[in-house]
């Protein structure tokens, strides 16, 4: 044997780790949230990947500038103001000009999040906070740019702002389905198919059903999230159009212009599974995802907005911690619905 | 649909290097130590002094307390010091020093016992011969609790209705518990038998992970007839957790703070099924065990069968010395287990691996942020929620973790460190308010 005296580290138990870091979970949601921007670019032109950029670069800009100034360890290597700044580009139209993207960036990663303690420590979403920050410029958000493409007629500026005339932005507008299902009509103008590919009106990365959900299925196969608060979630909306139709119409249509309009999956996918503002117990989620779906449909049906998506998770997101006391799992070996487990009889369990 | 619990992780197994090696015997070194505390319940007292000789078996270590159990000698020689040695546990304890003469003479007793015991077949005993021939042997459980066997048959006798071995073996690298049922599957087989019915029970469930094909395959043609039924968990940690097991195989939960007794379980180790059988049917005491080395500073993962006593310096150099320059030793498994600063430290009967890691095997450097992803709380197998425990431990709330957050029904597996992306302590920080809380006041 070798005569060497070793050193040896000495440390208590467990000795391993698990490979994923929270680098490495930012990463799969970053990953995740590529495709339903892709698609965003490809419906409203090269102005959205601009506006990402900007996005990006202005959230890890502020993340940076703010721990430096406060003296905190720089945090921006965990990618997590990344994520912020894509979704932030994700829940806005691609009309809106540079300074707004920036002024919701700078609410979301220093007001909402910095200022809260960071990473893990806001208690609610910095992307969602910022982006309802911006109804204070609600005029750009009562129209909504058309699906013209990257080539199309109408396309907006790739660099600078959309030049304004009559004080209002200067762009091919399209209706919403939201619009029309607040006045109680269902919007048969819009194809379902359309709805669930996205060929129509709204915010960058909120149009396509179908892409949104690849997304959220990649970041369950990761574990990344678990599928309780978006089934819950897009579930109560779901049965909610069902049971209660906002106008004319078979129920079923109702059901799936609910759930396939608006920002219903992005919200459902990609915000309310934010792991600061969201339970961590099994029950306190499925409790939270339902709350999420009910705030929704009355925002929808009865509120002064035609999407309630951004608000029922910012109000949900006041109350999860009261929802994780209220939920803790039952006891290993504790009660199961006040009894005791029965005792098994002999032989039963061996056969 | 494999039997298991909810919750648990999956870490790297790294069991491939030394599954399939039969074990080989270790040749037993020139000195071995024998610490008076390889058990849980009361440390023995010496029962030789310095320069008696000493004969394989004889009883070196004995203790009046009612759960303690005796330590034997595993090699003949002469009793060179009594003195406070390294221990695995990280303190120093009382140790008793033989020198071996490498003879390995058989203390008269244990000939006595082999004698008797092949008068009798083992399975016509009754529960006290067979409890004493335990006692005698000073059997603990050796998948690492190391509680007195014999104290724990005779606490339950009469209130069991399912026997379970535990051949989950569920920790990453440790293959000891799989070899000796491959190669000693017979001994262990009567063991079993003999425990049956020492407890009054017609059926044992022998409960192994499915990654253990070798084993299975060949419990499959013996298990007719025995009474012993197989049982197939999925491969998860921790599954080879008493409490897990039993969930596992019960779909019972014993409630906290009870014992597996209470709900008419009880739970062995294959390995301490296998001393039963020597201990019975040849009145061997437990003076020998399997052993895993491995790890990636190991050139050649194997196992070994020690004798008790020996230096795991000795198991290291058997295996090839060091592949790489070793970072750290752990006595156990990676997930649980101890890490050593020494090598002088001893095999106990509890010892089923050394592993001998090198530079940042299994670590990954984490932001030591907690990002509240919850990914605790769902890999806890006892429901915990360890981000709550360490959000209120760090604040020093320690009643609330202790009423609310139920902290004591922790089992220290450490899943939650493992899975945390932030790296963070939680096991430890758990662990540190349970010492915070002091023992559990009697009401």
């Amino acid at each position: 044997m070798n005569e060497k005296k070793h050193m040896f580290y000495v440390s208590p138990s467990p000795h391993f780790h698990d490979p994923e870091d929270t680098r490495s979970v930012m990463f799969d949601v970053i990953l995740a949230l590529l495709p339903a921007l892709c698609l965003g670019v490809y419906f409203f032109g090269w102005r959205a990947l601009t506006l990402s950029l900007i996005s990006v670069a202005a959230c890890v800009v502020f993340e940076y500038l703010y721990q430096r100034i406060a003296h905190i360890k720089s945090s921006v290597y965990d990618l997590s103001a990344v994520v912020t700044g894509i979704l932030i580009v994700m829940c806005v139209p691609a009309h809106i000009p540079y300074w707004m993207v920036i002024v919701a960036d700078f609410f979301a990663i220093v007001v909402a999040k910095q200022l809260f303690g960071g990473i893990g420590q806001n208690f609610m979403n910095p992307a969602l906070a910022g982006r309802v920050f911006l109804f204070s410029w609600a005029s750009w958000f009562s129209a909504y740019p058309a699906t013209v493409g990257t080539t199309g007629a109408g396309r907006l500026p790739i660099i600078g702002d959309v030049p304004m005339v009559n004080g209002a932005p200067d762009i091919i507008t399209s209706a919403t389905p939201l619009a029309s299902m607040k006045e109680g009509v269902l919007p048969i103008e819009f194809s379902l198919r359309d709805l669930f590919l996205g060929n129509v009106a709204g915010s960058i990365g909120e149009v396509s059903a179908f892409i949104l959900i690849i997304g959220g299925l990649y970041l369950l196969l990761r574990g990344v999230i678990s599928a309780r608060i978006p089934l819950t979630y897009i579930g109560t909306v779901a049965v909610l159009y069902f049971l209660f139709p906002a106008g004319a119409g078979d129920r079923l249509s109702w059901m799936l212009y609910g759930i396939l309009s608006g920002g219903l999956m992005l919200g459902a996918i990609f915000m309310a599974t934010d792991y600061a503002t969201s339970p961590v117990t099994p029950v306190g989620q499925i409790i939270y995802g339902v709350g999420c779906g009910l705030i929704t449909y009355v925002i929808r049906r009865f509120g002064a907005y035609n999407e309630g998506v951004a608000f029922s998770i910012l109000i949900m997101n006041t109350i999860v911690w009261s929802i994780d006391k209220l939920s803790a799992p039952r006891r290993f070996g504790g009660l199961r619905g006040g009894k005791r487990q029965p005792r098994p009889e002999e032989g039963e369990v061996t056969k | 649909m494999p039997y298991s619990f909810k919750g648990g992780v999956h870490p790297p197994e790294n069991k491939k290097r030394s599954a399939f090696k039969p074990s080989e015997v270790l040749e037993a070194p020139a000195k071995l130590y024998f610490p008076m505390q390889m058990h849980v319940g009361a440390p023995c007292s010496p029962t030789v002094s310095k320069g008696d000789a000493v004969l394989v078996g004889q009883v070196i270590g004995a203790s009046d307390a009612p759960i303690s159990a005796l330590i034997h000698t595993s090699v003949s020689g002469t009793v060179v010091d009594i003195k406070d040695h390294d221990h695995p546990s990280g303190r120093k304890v009382q140790t008793v020093i033989i020198e071996n003469d490498g003879k390995y003479t058989l203390h008269p007793d244990v000939i006595a016992r082999s004698e008797a015991a092949k008068e009798k077949d083992p399975l016509d005993r009754s529960p006290e011969e067979v409890i004493e021939a335990i006692r005698l042997a000073g059997i603990v459980g050796m998948g690492g609790a190391g509680f007195p066997t014999a104290f724990k048959i005779r606490s339950v006798l009469g209130q069991i209705h399912t026997l379970i071995i535990n051949a989950a073996e569920c920790e990453p690298y440790i293959t000891a518990d799989n070899r000796l049922l491959v190669e000693r599957m017979d001994d262990t087989l009567i063991g079993i038998r003999v425990l049956m019915k020492t407890l009054g029970v017609s059926h044992a469930t022998l409960a192994i992970e499915s990654n253990k094909e070798e084993a299975i395959e060949m419990l499959r043609d013996r298990l007719d007839g025995t009474g012993i039924l197989l049982r197939i968990l999925r491969t998860k940690y921790p599954q080879g957790s008493e409490k897990h097991i039993i969930r596992a195989v019960t779909g019972r939960e014993v409630p906290p703070g009870k014992l597996p007794g209470d709900i008419g379980c009880a739970v062995f180790n294959p390995a301490s099924c296998a001393a039963i059988y020597d201990a019975v049917a040849k009145g061997m005491p437990l003076i020998s065990r399997f052993v895993t080395i491995s790890g990636s500073a190991i050139g050649n993962a194997q196992n070994l069968q020690v004798r008790i006593g020996t230096p795991i310096s000795c198991l290291i150099s058997a295996a090839g010395g060091y592949a790489l320059p070793p970072q750290r030793i752990i006595i156990g498994g990676p997930m649980m287990g101890s890490a050593q600063y020494t090598t002088d430290v001893p095999v106990l009967k509890t010892c089923n691996s050394v592993l001998v890691f090198g530079e940042n095997e299994g670590l990954h450097e984490g932001s030591a942020i907690c990002i509240r992803c919850g990914k605790c709380v769902s890999v806890c197998p006892m429901r915990l929620q360890p981000i709550y425990i360490r959000m209120y431990g760090e604040k020093g709330d320690y009643a609330y973790c202790e009423e609310k957050l139920n902290v004591r029904d922790c089992i220290e597996c450490g899943a939650c460190s493992y899975k945390c992306p932030g790296h963070l302590p939680l096991v430890q920080t758990i662990r540190f308010v349970k010492q915070r809380l002091g023992p559990v006041k009697k009401s």
